[in-house]
């Protein structure tokens, strides 16, 4: 009986736990999962949360609920990954022997990487809402703060879902409009970015409805500290943005797991083959979603394109027969705009986000770079998309792996 | 779109935002002028940092600024002190090597 090993029981780790489950055979493979957890979370959530949108029974779920029957879930927290020895140890000291290992151990949030964050002032005038113990202070300091300079600031990149600062700012706006306080609130963005995106297209277009929000943005801010007595943030050139209240999305790191395997790189990312997901060390060894450095976002949408091509992957590994190069870095993100519109933007290594039509061609119905309606509730039905289908494996109508061409005006990316 | 620079009696080919494009095309000359033009006069510390930089790309590392942090050659906060403003930015430029693709 051979022996696969998924760790990380998350979008990507339940994902891959679902499909393999369905793929392969079970008189010769038998698949475990292991995590530490109990919960899973819906993290896209994590941005409603704040502001009285969702529930948190919206999105917490036992992570039992999804991983299929014939999937041996394991709670335990990892020590490390012996990739020589072909086996990883547990807290507890237990070896697991694996021929096949796929590492889904997602990233984190890192405060502790910026002097001040993390101190007296952490979840009381300094917010994350990258967690869901972060997302829940906010909302309960949110329902009684009576205004005053909100600061949405980016650490350093890459983060997951690097729209969600945005979408958090304009929601914002949002929020205080109807809670009829707009007025006493300044929003300030502070970017490490020139922009407001990675991306030239979406920049110019998010540039532009921030500024119709009445939102400034600071950009070029490499922060080196927060001066919590003061209020104020202070990058390495000496600049300082004052608050009084920071909602920050702090350094995003891998699992420390991966840095006591000694298979990361500076931010415990596992060097992977951006077109195979293959691990670049280890042959046996694939990473698929947050825990690996392939230049494609940190995003849910990016974990399902990848399970797709790494499910095909690892068939083909099983059977001997050469990889397929086939993941092209597909990414496909809603962007909350606000008074109940949204953005679609959908891009991959190549290709910028562009304007056109989605998922068909010339007909949509959801419009691409367009403030819509439609956009926004397709957003919200995409969390009814993400417990039923997606973490099922279930292959979503319409929704190709590829990024499609046509209906999209497009201008090639220069690398 | 590229244009056509001259620096002394030579002509160098960089891009909209003033990047080189071809490495080639690179000298200690070509440095110093780009590097006035932002108001920096180049040092040995500047210099020890361009080499650096160059050698990364050379060997195809991915740059940010936690990584030039992180080697031991500059720390990050004299990293802005010697380039202000954009440190990455300004110091790939004045290298001539391409401007460090924004991360994802």
């Amino acid at each position: 009986m051979k022996q696969l090993l998924i760790l990380g029981a998350g979008t990507a780790g339940t994902m891959m736990a679902n499909h393999l489950n369905h793929e392969l055979d079970k008189k010769d493979w038998k698949i475990t999962i292991v995590d530490e957890r109990t919960k899973h979370y819906y993290q896209p959530g994590y941005l409603f949360l704040p502001f009285d949108i969702y529930e948190p029974s919206d999105i917490v779920k036992e992570i039992e609920e999804f991983i299929p029957k014939g999937v041996n879930l394991l709670k335990s927290k990892i020590d490390r990954i012996l990739p020589k020895e072909n086996s990883v140890r547990l807290e507890d000291g237990k070896e697991l022997h694996y021929d096949l290992l796929i590492i889904a151990t997602g990233a984190r949030i890192a405060p502790e990487e910026t002097p001040g964050m993390q101190d007296e002032e952490w979840h009381k005038s300094i917010f994350d809402f990258y967690t869901y113990e972060g997302a829940l202070a906010l909302r309960n300091k949110l329902r009684n703060w009576e205004g005053g300079k909100l600061v949405v600031h980016i650490t350093e990149m890459p983060i997951k879902c690097p729209v969600a600062p945005l979408e958090f700012a304009f929601l914002a706006d949002s929020y205080f409009k109807h809670k009829k306080m707009r007025d006493k609130v300044e929003i300030v963005y502070v970017t490490p970015l020139s922009g407001a995106f990675t991306k030239p297209k979406a920049t110019a277009a998010l540039d532009h409805l921030l500024h119709d929000k009445n939102i400034h943005i600071e950009t070029d801010f490499a922060i080196e500290s927060i001066d919590y007595a003061k209020n104020a943030l202070v990058d390495y050139s000496g600049r300082e943005v004052s608050y009084d209240l920071l909602v920050t999305v702090p350094t995003n790191k891998g699992d420390d797991l991966i840095a006591r395997s000694e298979m990361g790189d500076e931010l415990n990312y596992v060097p992977t083959n951006k077109a195979t997901l293959q691990s670049q060390a280890h042959q046996n060894i694939f990473v698929l979603g947050d825990a690996s450095n392939i230049p494609a976002s940190k995003a849910g949408s990016v974990a399902h394109f990848e399970a797709e091509i790494l499910t095909e992957n690892i068939l083909r590994f099983i059977k001997g027969e050469p990889l397929k190069a086939d993941f092209d870095g597909h990414a496909n993100c809603f962007i909350e705009t606000g008074n109940g519109k949204a953005l679609l933007i959908d891009f991959n290594y190549t290709h910028e986000p562009v304007e056109g039509t989605f998922p068909f061609p010339g007909i949509g119905p959801l419009r691409l770079l367009k403030e819509s309606r439609i956009n926004h509730m397709g957003k919200l039905a995409f969390r009814w998309i993400y417990w039923n289908m997606l973490l099922k494996g279930t292959h979503i109508p319409f929704v190709s792996t590829s990024m499609q061409e046509s209906g999209k005006h497009y201008e090639e990316v220069e690398n | 779109m590229t244009q056509t620079k001259m620096i002394g009696n030579k002509a160098i080919t960089v891009n909209e935002e003033g990047y080189l494009v071809d490495f080639s095309h690179w000298d200690k000359q070509v440095a110093e002028t780009i590097a006035k033009e932002v108001n920096i006069d180049l040092s040995q510390r500047h210099w020890e940092v361009l080499n650096f930089l160059q050698d990364q790309h050379k060997k195809e590392v991915a740059l940010n600024i936690r990584k030039v942090g992180s080697s031991g050659v500059v720390s990050i906060k004299e990293f802005y002190t010697l380039f202000p403003q954009g440190p990455l930015k300004t110091a790939t430029k004045i290298a001539g090597i391409p401007k460090p693709a924004s991360c994802i």
